[in-house]
């Protein structure tokens, strides 16, 4: 008996891993995904909307994957198992340090000039100012995500400038909510007396009735930086068929569907280019989240 | 009544070493409790709880598109990854006498399955066989322990009287094995019963289990979703014995893998990459090998890494664990009389037992996640979901115990029973049960980084998320350094306390 159940077991498994090497997965479907900024729900419509439109338009089956972390959507995208990514500034420039040939090929209007809006509840008496509102000091801090640009990179780079220390050494309490959604809903419940959200996200949870301003206000503004943008692998036109990789740039910039567009939301969709991103290279490497 | 001994008045009372062991790990979390922050930060708990609360009474099954599909991946992962595991396992266990073979079993159980699934996402990406491995590799390394701690401390009787020159094939199979097999059996069901938790854990950083769906739910706030999630999920966990039977577990394990689902292709190229490239420290990737800087850098490197990070990560891991282990142990001790024949009659065991499998089956991730989302980021969310998990294993072992305990017919009844009886003829084996965990809970408080609470793990998600392997690396590796010596310290004070080592359930 043991020994039988044995040789299930082992020719079950060796199956199983035949299986799982063979690469013929997702042969010819264009794989897309993109950070997981805010809900899931929020996002999976949004992005199944966006796959429907480049399956139709490219006459390419495509599909939209979505992964859990910022540094997943990333690691999906260098190991090919995504070819196109919507990545926010910070992680779109770490995948294509991390995949040569890869380029940033539109990015939303609004992300020519992106701006991170820091939060704080009521109860912290802090109010909106044109200048660095240095009394953030001692009060609890939550990021958005580790990988975020906009609840993470530009945030904290404005911490480090203006205290001259580290933001561990600032607050009392540092934390990461996750995603902006969660940041907006921490402050408003006090978890945390201040955070830093992306303005979009907020202004997507301020239009969909999910902020009491009573509770959680804007008090601070950051100067503007690049953003989101669509990234794309080289290797695109080899595996599709050339000019692949300029249709799918061509498709992304005529995205002209006002329920899709206000789904990011965005206005409309302009070229980009890496040299965009070099800002936020610059800073990422400034205070060390690269090296 | 005997007479007292006319020498035994001493003028200090002497305690036996298990009390002075109970007093000073009691003390030493005293301690840890002063240097740990276990403020609750959120303005307005209840407002969330309630609404948990409604979710709970309110389940939506309908809310998960494919829900059947969800459950069947769940226990697919599971399946695939325990019968690996445990094959890998009973193989590693022939050999587990020689060292290199223990410390190798023991480094790959010191890393947790989300560790090991977050590494083979790098590899193999979001592929079925990043799941399976991930429970495969640490859930060999347990197995082969238990296995040849039981193989080793079995009486045997029936190999003694084999004739000489039987062969060792045939000797392990018909006198060896069919000794051990229950044993084994029982062990693997066990095993198995863990992975549904691993697997559904899983979700969490991305596979397709239902994991993947609570953690959407629990952070959108959809707790009637979540609340159908948690319901299939202990369903699926208290109706184990009535689905998995022994013959049909070959079928099962040979459709499993058909059910994993497809993911993304592996690329040998992406494997290479990780174990030449990615892993290796930044400062031999960059400079020469030959070059007395690039060590110096080196040195610097792996001295930043470990003041800054591992040896910040390794106090908070610590003071979180001994918190817990104590807290564990006092609610272990408080729960276990629920399902007790000596104090209770069988509806409140009943209702005991349904209480301490809900506790126990709810992954301590799980409930990390959710205390954080009500109380806000302190070690108090860590410490309550680890106790509460742990505490509900252990109670339920030592409630089975105390039913093998013989009573007096005059023997005292209720707090006295309790008191005087019960607690100190279970409390040996308590304590085994006890430090077997300690191990499980110091895995189990790393992951808890992920959530936010600053230990080990917390670096380690850190490194990921900055898509720095080599310093993920090396904080994982301190972790295992970390496990490995805590095992040995557990082992050590077993041995001198005489405890049972039978206790690989635990």
């Amino acid at each position: 008996m043991p020994s039988r159940i044995t040789l299930l077991l082992c020719s079950a498994l060796w199956l199983l891993l035949l299986g799982g090497v063979s690469p013929h997965a997702f042969a010819d479907t264009f794989v897309f995904t993109a950070i997981p900024d805010e809900d899931e729900a929020r996002l999976r419509q949004r992005f199944d909307k966006v796959a429907a439109y480049l399956s139709r338009e490219l006459g390419v089956e495509s599909k939209y994957i979505p992964v859990k972390s910022y540094a997943a959507a990333v690691t999906a995208f260098r190991n090919d198992q995504v070819q196109l990514a919507w990545f926010g500034g910070l992680s779109g420039v770490r995948a294509r340090t991390l995949v040569p040939g890869a380029e940033a090929i539109a990015q939303g209007y609004e992300d020519q000039a992106f701006l991170t809006y820091f939060i704080a509840h009521a109860s912290t008496g802090l109010k909106s100012s044109q200048t660095f509102p240095k009394d953030l000091a001692g009060k609890t801090f939550t990021f958005g995500s580790k990988g975020s640009t906009s609840g993470r990179l530009m945030p904290e780079f404005y911490v480090r400038q203006n205290f001259m220390k580290a933001p561990d050494d600032v607050f009392t309490k540092v934390g990461f909510s996750g995603n902006h959604a969660k940041t907006i809903a921490l402050v408003q419940s006090g978890a945390y007396q201040v955070g830093a959200v992306n303005f979009k996200a907020w202004e997507n949870a301020l239009q969909s009735g999910k902020i009491d301003l009573a509770k959680v206000s804007i008090i601070w503004t950051t100067p503007p930086y690049p953003d989101y943008q669509w990234t794309i692998r080289g290797d695109v036109d080899k595996r599709w068929k050339t000019g692949f990789k300029q249709r799918v740039t061509d498709v992304l910039l005529n995205m002209k569907d006002p329920d899709l567009l206000a789904s990011f939301p965005r206005k409309s969709f302009i070229p980009a280019k890496n040299a965009d991103y070099q800002p936020i290279l610059d800073v990422a490497k400034q205070i060390k989240l690269i090296d | 009544m005997a007479a007292v001994p006319s020498n035994a008045a001493p003028t200090t009372p002497r305690y036996s070493p298990v009390v002075k062991t109970s007093v000073g790990f009691v003390a030493a979390a005293a301690v840890c409790l002063a240097f740990a922050d276990i403020s609750i930060t959120t303005l307005d708990p209840w407002l969330e709880m309630k609404r948990m609360a409604w979710g709970a009474v309110t389940p939506d099954f309908g809310a998960v598109a494919g829900l059947g599909m969800v459950v069947l991946r769940t226990i697919a992962f599971a399946l695939c990854g325990v019968a690996l595991g445990a094959v890998a396992g009973f193989l590693l266990s022939q050999i587990f006498h020689l060292g290199p073979v223990r410390w190798m079993c023991a480094s790959v159980r010191a890393i947790h399955e989300l560790f090991w699934a977050l590494i083979f996402l790098q590899m193999l990406g979001l592929s079925p066989l990043t799941g399976v491995l991930a429970i495969a590799i640490p859930y060999a390394g347990i197995c082969a322990k238990v296995y040849a701690e039981t193989l080793e401390e079995a009486q045997l009787p029936a190999l003694r009287t084999l004739p000489k020159g039987t062969g060792i094939l045939s000797a392990f199979f018909f006198a060896r094995l069919p000794d051990v097999w229950v044993h084994i059996k029982n062990y693997t069901s066990y095993r198995f019963e863990c992975g549904l938790r691993s697997s559904a854990v899983l979700g969490f950083i991305g596979l397709p289990t239902l994991g993947f769906h609570l953690e959407t739910a629990f952070s959108e706030g959809n707790y009637s979703e979540a609340a159908a999630l948690m319901i299939l999920f202990y369903l699926l966990i208290a109706t184990l014995r009535y689905w998995m039977r022994p013959k049909l577990v070959g079928f099962y394990v040979l459709i499993a893998p058909f059910l994993l689902g497809s993911g993304a292709a592996i690329n040998m190229s992406n494997i290479v990459r990780f174990l030449t490239v990615d892993i290796v420290p930044a400062p031999l990737r960059e400079g020469g090998l030959l070059a007395g800087q690039t060590w110096r850098n080196l040195g610097d490197w792996s001295g930043t890494l470990l003041m800054d990070q591992a040896l910040p990560g390794m106090v908070a891991t610590l003071l979180l664990t001994q918190i817990a282990l104590v807290v564990t142990g006092v609610l272990a001790l408080a729960l276990f009389p629920l399902i007790s024949e000596k104090f209770f009659g069988p509806v409140v065991r009943t209702l005991g037992h349904v209480f301490l499998v809900v506790l126990r089956s709810t992954p301590e991730f799980i409930l990390a996640y959710v205390f954080l989302q009500l109380w806000g980021p302190s070690m108090l969310p860590a410490i309550v979901a680890l106790s509460l998990h742990n505490g509900a294993i252990i109670g339920h072992l030592v409630g089975r115990f105390s039913d093998e305990v013989r009573l007096r017919p005059d023997s005292p009844r209720g707090i006295n029973l309790y008191g005087f009886e019960i607690v100190p003829r279970v409390y040996g084996q308590f304590l085994a049960f006890l430090f077997y965990r300690w191990e499980v809970i110091m895995r189990e408080t790393a992951i808890l980084g992920i959530l936010g609470i600053a230990t080990l793990g917390f670096f380690v998600d850190s490194a990921l998320a900055d898509i720095r392997l080599d310093r993920a690396m090396f904080l994982i590796a301190v972790m295992v350094v970390f496990n490995v010596a805590v095992d040995s310290l557990s082992r050590y004070i077993r041995g001198r306390l005489h405890l049972s080592t039978r206790a690989g359930q635990a």
